[in-house]
């Protein structure tokens, strides 16, 4: 018997009693303002998060952003973006983005209780992009923000590829629980939240 | 006295440390109070997921097999391991049927249950811990003392002086920011320079196949989205039934953890990206040997947050090494018994059963309920120290008795405070080291309980 018939066989004959799925629900209350409160989230994560009325006022409000500013090098999957000069997708190795000083992608959700953002790499031939970028910009939509997880996993679709709730920059606090922002990938983060 | 207490007493010589172990491990029990009581939903949560779990490992099979269909589905490769050695030579064959030299690690407890890294290294494969914690326990040569903070144990200055020998930064160097720098730059090199990344997995969900994995750092991604191989390891009970499983789980994980409201990155992996591979180590390590045990299944329900180890006064007072397991604090005392009982067989004493795992356990394991089947289990095969023994034996003896108890009660009350000093703390007492025993009260409470009842 091979090793996945063994441990099968060894599970089932745990007999362990049946037990109940219990319906999936959701929990808790829902926010009157959900700008609001996703914005404080993303704050309390180490994020910061930029209201904008529209998109055409993305490329001014970039200009604000430092990274975006005094960067070389700058990724957007975002269209419309002046400055972006690196094309992501002309790319054949990821390794070969290891110098993008900014990361600008779209998010296809965004989560009031926590400041996370869903970002997949559908169509985006490298999903490294995001954490290989010494800073991350996502742009999303005011209107795909839902209250909570439970909300957020109603939304969103799983299969095939890659998705990830981004949360404000990489951190850590390792080193005697010092809060040091930028342990591995982004350095800082910024949601342009649209509408 | 056990190996535990043996190494917890080491860890207590030197008092100001271990005081400031307490503090920085309670702090984090702190702030997982402030985020649990800012959602009224709380406790709901914590029921919905204890049940979710309880009904995942009622079908275990079942789920694990819908997650190979569909995991197989996306291009992942699924491979089955009955126990650490198996894991670890398929984990090693994956690696070097594809000349892989240089690996990075992102933090899993399950390889670190293997010893995978000795036996890679042993192998010729450069195995590089990248969560910045367990980076520094490896520099140590030392393993993590906590699941969630791997280096809680160690001073910043002291990371100071390591990052100096093994990374040449400026001697005297002790600010977290500056050590943290050094560090990303050190191991940005190591992902550049990385063939294969290798993850743990927080969950796994049958429904769709996929794998989700929790950091804050973020080196799980990089690890497993630069090169083109990505292997993640987990345990059969790593199952969650349904997608919106995880709003529950995830809601609970980070705060439990370190009050967080969730971790800086959730990701989930459905197949490999795209020209690369992803490999998934299934292992079962004892795991279904401990699904066949009634009163210790539920340990399987940990989504290894670390909450019970920041809430434990002895975790605390002790520190992680103490326990001279992977997982220590009271799951691992729960579950290292299961593995090899007879090396064990301390861990499950080394609690005060006061309960307050079992209050923060998000998924509801009965903690000190079950540290205390252990106690008895093991004290039934022989397994528990001879002097713990034989205590047990005089406590139900004199228990059982009524005259006996009387009498030692009397001698307790009226003998006890004329012995001298030098006799009552003397070694033989264990209750009377590094604290002073109660005051005895002058009458019983058998008399005293008479008198009131007077009026």
């Amino acid at each position: 018997m091979g090793s996945r018939e063994e441990i099968l066989a060894r599970l089932r004959s745990a007999a362990v009693p049946a037990r109940e799925l219990p319906e999936a629900r959701r929990f808790g209350e829902r926010s009157a303002d959900l700008r609001a409160r996703f914005a404080q989230s993303l704050t309390d994560a180490g994020g910061r998060c930029v209201p904008l009325p529209s998109a055409e006022a993305l490329p001014a409000a970039l200009e604000q952003l430092a990274p975006y500013r005094d960067g070389r090098r700058i990724a957007s999957l975002v269209p419309g973006v002046p400055r972006a000069n690196v094309r992501v997708d002309e790319i054949a190795d990821p390794h070969d983005l290891r110098d993008v000083d900014l990361a600008i992608v779209p998010g296809e959700l965004g989560v009031a209780e926590n400041g996370a953002v869903w970002f997949t790499d559908r169509g985006l031939r490298h999903r490294v992009l995001p954490w290989i970028a010494q800073h991350l910009a996502l742009v999303v939509h005011a209107e795909r923000l839902v209250n909570d997880m439970h909300e957020a996993y109603e939304r969103i679709e799983l299969g095939n590829g890659f998705g990830c709730f981004i949360s404000g920059p990489s951190k850590t606090a390792d080193i005697e629980q010092a809060l040091v922002i930028g342990a591995h990938g982004p350095r800082s983060a910024t949601v342009f939240l649209i509408g | 006295m056990s190996a535990h207490a043996e190494r917890a007493a080491l860890f207590l010589v030197d008092q100001p440390r271990s005081a400031w172990h307490d503090q920085a491990v309670w702090w984090v029990r702190q702030k997982r109070d402030r985020a649990a009581s800012a959602l009224p939903e709380w406790e709901e949560l914590r029921d919905q997921a204890s049940r979710i779990k309880a009904h995942a490992l009622s079908r275990l099979a079942d789920y694990l097999e819908e997650f190979e269909r569909n995991a197989t589905r996306w291009g992942a490769r699924v491979h089955w391991a009955r126990d650490a050695e198996e894991h670890n030579r398929i984990v090693h064959g994956i690696l070097a049927e594809r000349g892989v030299t240089r690996l990075v690690k992102s933090k899993s407890m399950l390889t670190e249950e293997c010893h995978l890294n000795p036996y890679l290294i042993a192998r010729g494969i450069e195995v590089i811990d990248t969560d910045l914690g367990e980076r520094i326990v490896q520099l140590a040569k030392e393993s993590p003392s906590h699941i969630v903070m791997p280096a809680i144990h160690k001073k910043k200055e002291e990371i100071g002086d390591l990052f100096h020998d093994k990374l040449g930064t400026p001697a005297g160097l002790s600010d977290p920011a500056k050590l943290t720098e050094a560090a990303r730059a050190h191991l940005r090199e190591k992902f550049l320079a990385a063939q294969a990344g290798l993850t743990g997995v927080n969950f796994a969900i049958a429904e769709t196949g996929g794998v989700v994995v929790c950091t804050n750092e973020g080196n799980a991604d990089l690890g497993a989205s630069l090169p083109s191989l990505h292997v993640a390891c987990m345990g059969v009970e790593k199952i969650v039934p349904r997608a919106k499983d995880l709003g529950v789980f995830l809601r609970l994980l980070a705060r439990s953890a370190t009050g967080q409201s969730v971790t800086a990155y959730t990701s989930h992996f459905h197949g490999p990206k795209p020209g690369g591979e992803l490999h998934i180590v299934i292992v079962d390590h004892g795991r279904s040997k401990l699904l066949a045990r009634e009163e210790f299944r539920r340990s399987l329900q940990c989504i290894r947050c670390g909450a019970c180890m920041n809430t434990c006064p002895v975790y605390r007072r002790s520190g992680g090494h103490s326990y001279g397991v992977t997982v220590p604090g009271p799951i691992g005392s729960v579950l290292a018994p299961s593995v090899d009982p007879r090396k064990h067989a301390g861990l499950p004493f080394a609690s005060s059963l006061c309960g307050s795992c079992t209050d923060v356990c998000p998924v509801k394991i009965d903690l000190h309920h079950q540290l205390l089947a252990w106690r008895s289990e093991l004290s039934r095969e022989g397994f528990a120290p001879r002097r713990k023994r034989l205590a047990a034996k005089i406590g139900a003896l004199v228990l059982g008795s009524t005259w006996l108890y009387r009498l030692s009660g009397w001698l307790a009350r009226r003998v006890v405070p004329r012995l001298p000093r030098a006799l009552v703390y003397s070694r033989l007492n264990a209750w009377g080291r590094g604290r002073e025993l109660p005051e005895m009260p002058r009458d019983s409470f058998r008399a005293q309980w008479r008198r009131r009842g007077q009026p």
